[in-house]
């Protein structure tokens, strides 16, 4: 059979939703932003809530998510996104609220604004990308850089004595009553991809449900700022980062999974 | 028949803003505005109209809910003093950034720094002159009464809406904390128009998605946005200078002055007038856009001019740049929270002005 | 078991040629150009024509979303 008989709308498996806009997308090659980004728009058309959306998008790489994201969207300053989110939630309980935000964003500038908003249990979601590292900025060093990793302002490598101990966020908000759905996903793999989709799925049911704060982390590349090829800064994340951010739900309908 | 009532400052602002239709607050304590949101609290608005009131872990924190809130067409608010302010002056530019209406209140404390918790108007130059980063301008309100804390929480809204602008009522601890009698208005409906062009509400479906931000990395655009708050800012200009004037009929000198100020230098108008100086007052009562004109034009036909202001001398400049040379213009002023006296203004217009 | 075939088109315009999807490939279909694109990046494309079974791992992992996946089940 020629594959141009294959390639015929009756035959169509998989395409890109239109929930994401054709702009084409800022980020890096191989960057997981854009995997990341259509997974979550993927999820918003299949629950049909598109009309019942909005996001938010602080500074850092996704600061322009708002070009790719086809739903109603507010660009919040850096750190800013859950107090941007809970000032729409308060006043619109039954719309769909989330923010997406990078490792800088929520964990260092954003850590009193995500830590408190989780702890009042707002029904919004987090979309929360881990890559270690400050890239829109030229890869810095970031609360989530690991022990002794190279980045421009840690060229020598993380010193934990002098810069601090990489901060697990995302356990340390499964600790607070307020959230319900705490997980560490990737998007690195067409298997990882599709869990973590499951994953922003749960969320946003979650928060359909009021249940409080869903936090899905993604723990992502940065191939630019680790100065490696995309597939080899795959492999890395998997070496690297993986045993440090271990995958896995942590918190799950309000319940520590595990020894959490 | 009227309804009166004996209130705080901050009681009249934070009933006002109920009364308004407003649809949310945002705050974080801070002496000497926390009044605001513990009677918002006690009120429990959201029983009465829906309203919703929120304590924010900071004042970052609370701008940036009302910037959330205001971005989705929500008629919202927050109040702090001084400190606090200038915490939240980062959400305050991407406020004016993206064009987004709300109410701010600063009920002003002695600066700099932690300063003092008494009643100050140091904060003048960052109201009416940006504060934070990049060109903007806030319409700012300065009451003089508690009434007019109940009054402006219904203008602050209207100009916030019709200019999709921040709007910043600028008060002090003395206007915060006193006690005066108000005549209250009727409960206005809790209707926010939501107006597609630009509100969150969710992409309704065959219609464009909006967005709500005040970025754009294209700097000819961003001339192109500046140029239009320009704009915006020079028809406000046109449009809503407001303004009070007391005794300046006959008129020698003149006391230009905003909020307590003003009540000061009313009392310190009849102790001159009683001794035969003949002083009137302008009160501005937008400070942001500036009563220039009026204040020229009145000018023209003065020995001198004192502006009184608690602080170093802020207002006077906007009241040089308004009637230019040819007129004596000094300021008089105390700071760190020291109000002062009739007297002493009087005192000061003698020495300042008319022993010269 | 009914066999699979499947053909994936790549938005060549759109592909910044990280080679994620080559990788994600079970049956080793995708390669890159040897030509650039007009960004200058060598792009994915179906190299192998029969092999594809329609699987979209390579579309579901694309971080650019510019491969669209069909299938077909062949009768015999």
């Amino acid at each position: 059979m020629d594959i141009k008989d294959i390639i015929k709308p009756e035959n169509l498996v998989y395409q890109k939703t239109s929930l994401m806009t054709d702009k084409p997308l800022s980020y890096c090659p191989g960057c997981g932003h854009g995997t990341a980004h259509r997974i979550l728009m993927e999820v918003i058309e299949e629950m049909g809530i598109q009309s019942e959306t909005i996001g938010v998008a602080p500074v850092g790489c996704s600061v322009l998510a708002y070009d790719f994201m086809n739903v109603d969207m507010v660009g919040a300053s850096h750190g800013r996104a859950p107090a941007v989110a809970t000032g729409i939630k308060r006043c619109w309980p039954e719309k769909f609220v989330y923010t997406y935000q990078g490792d800088g964003d929520l964990a260092a500038i954003g850590t009193a604004e995500t830590i408190h908003a989780a702890n009042r249990g707002e029904n919004i979601t987090i979309i929360f990308i881990n890559n270690g590292i400050y890239g829109m900025t030229g890869g810095q060093m970031a609360p989530t850089t690991l022990p002794g990793m190279k980045t421009s302002t840690s060229p020598y490598g993380r010193d934990l004595k002098s810069m601090g101990n990489p901060l697990k966020m995302t356990e340390l908000l499964a600790q607070l009553p307020g959230t319900c759905y705490v997980t560490r996903q990737s998007v690195h793999s067409p298997r990882n991809v599709r869990r973590a989709k499951k994953a922003i799925r749960a969320a946003f049911e979650s928060q359909k449900e009021n249940k409080g704060l869903s936090l899905v982390e993604i723990v992502s590349n940065c191939n630019s700022g680790w100065k490696m090829e995309p597939v080899a800064s795959n492999e890395w994340m998997v070496d690297n980062m993986f045993p440090f951010y271990p995958l896995g739900d942590i918190k799950v309908d309000g319940k520590l999974v595990n020894n959490q | 028949m009227k309804e009166l009532r004996l209130m705080k400052g901050n009681e009249a602002v934070a009933e006002g803003a109920i009364r308004a239709g407003a649809d949310g607050y945002f705050g974080y304590p801070i002496t000497p505005q926390s009044e605001v949101m513990e009677y918002l609290m006690a009120e429990q608005p959201e029983k009465r109209t829906g309203m919703v009131v929120l304590q924010a872990e900071s004042e970052v924190a609370a701008i940036n809910m009302v910037y959330g809130a205001a971005s989705t067409g929500k008629k919202v608010m927050t109040s702090s003093s001084s400190p606090g302010m200038s915490l939240m002056q980062e959400g305050i530019s991407y406020l004016a950034g993206a064009e987004l209406p709300c109410l701010l209140l600063n009920v002003a404390r002695g600066g700099p720094g932690l300063g003092t918790i008494q009643p100050s108007q140091a904060d003048y130059f960052q109201s009416v002159k940006g504060g934070g980063h990049g060109d903007y301008n806030l319409i700012v309100l300065a009451p003089s009464s508690v009434q007019e804390m109940f009054d402006f929480a219904f203008l602050g809204f209207d100009l916030a809406f019709k200019y999709r602008n921040p709007v910043l009522m600028l008060s002090d601890g003395l206007i915060g904390q006193m006690m005066e009698k108000v005549e209250l208005c009727e409960q206005l409906p809790r209707t926010t128009h939501f107006d597609r062009s630009w509100t969150l509400t969710g992409k309704p479906d065959g219609q464009e998605r909006n967005i709500v931000t005040s970025l754009d990395l294209d700097a000819s655009m961003q001339e192109i946005h500046n140029l239009h708050l320009q704009e915006k800012y020079r028809q406000c200009k046109e449009a809503e200078v407001r303004y009070e004037l007391f005794d300046t009929e006959d008129a020698d000198y003149l006391f230009v002055a905003y909020g307590s100020s003003a009540r000061i230098c009313q009392k310190a108008i009849k102790i001159g007038r009683s001794e035969g100086i003949k002083i009137g007052l302008l009160r501005p009562i937008t400070l942001w856009p500036f009563p220039a004109k009026p204040l020229a034009e009145l000018a023209s036909r003065m020995k001198g001019i004192l502006s009184v202001e608690q602080s170093a001398g802020q207002m006077v400049e906007d009241v040089r740049l308004s009637v230019g040379s040819g007129v004596h213009i000094e300021h008089y002023g105390r700071m760190g929270g020291m109000i002062p006296t009739p007297e002493q203004v009087l005192e000061n217009l003698k020495k300042l002005l008319i022993a010269k | 078991m009914a066999k699979m075939k499947g053909a994936i088109v790549v938005d060549l315009e759109k592909c910044k040629g990280c080679e994620v999807c080559r990788v994600a490939c079970p049956n080793d279909v995708i390669a890159m150009t040897n030509e650039v694109n007009h960004k200058g990046y060598h792009y994915a494309y179906q190299e192998h024509q029969d092999a594809c079974v329609g699987c979209a791992n390579c579309a579901v992992v694309c971080p650019d979303g510019v491969i669209t996946v069909y299938k077909v089940k062949l009768s015999d």
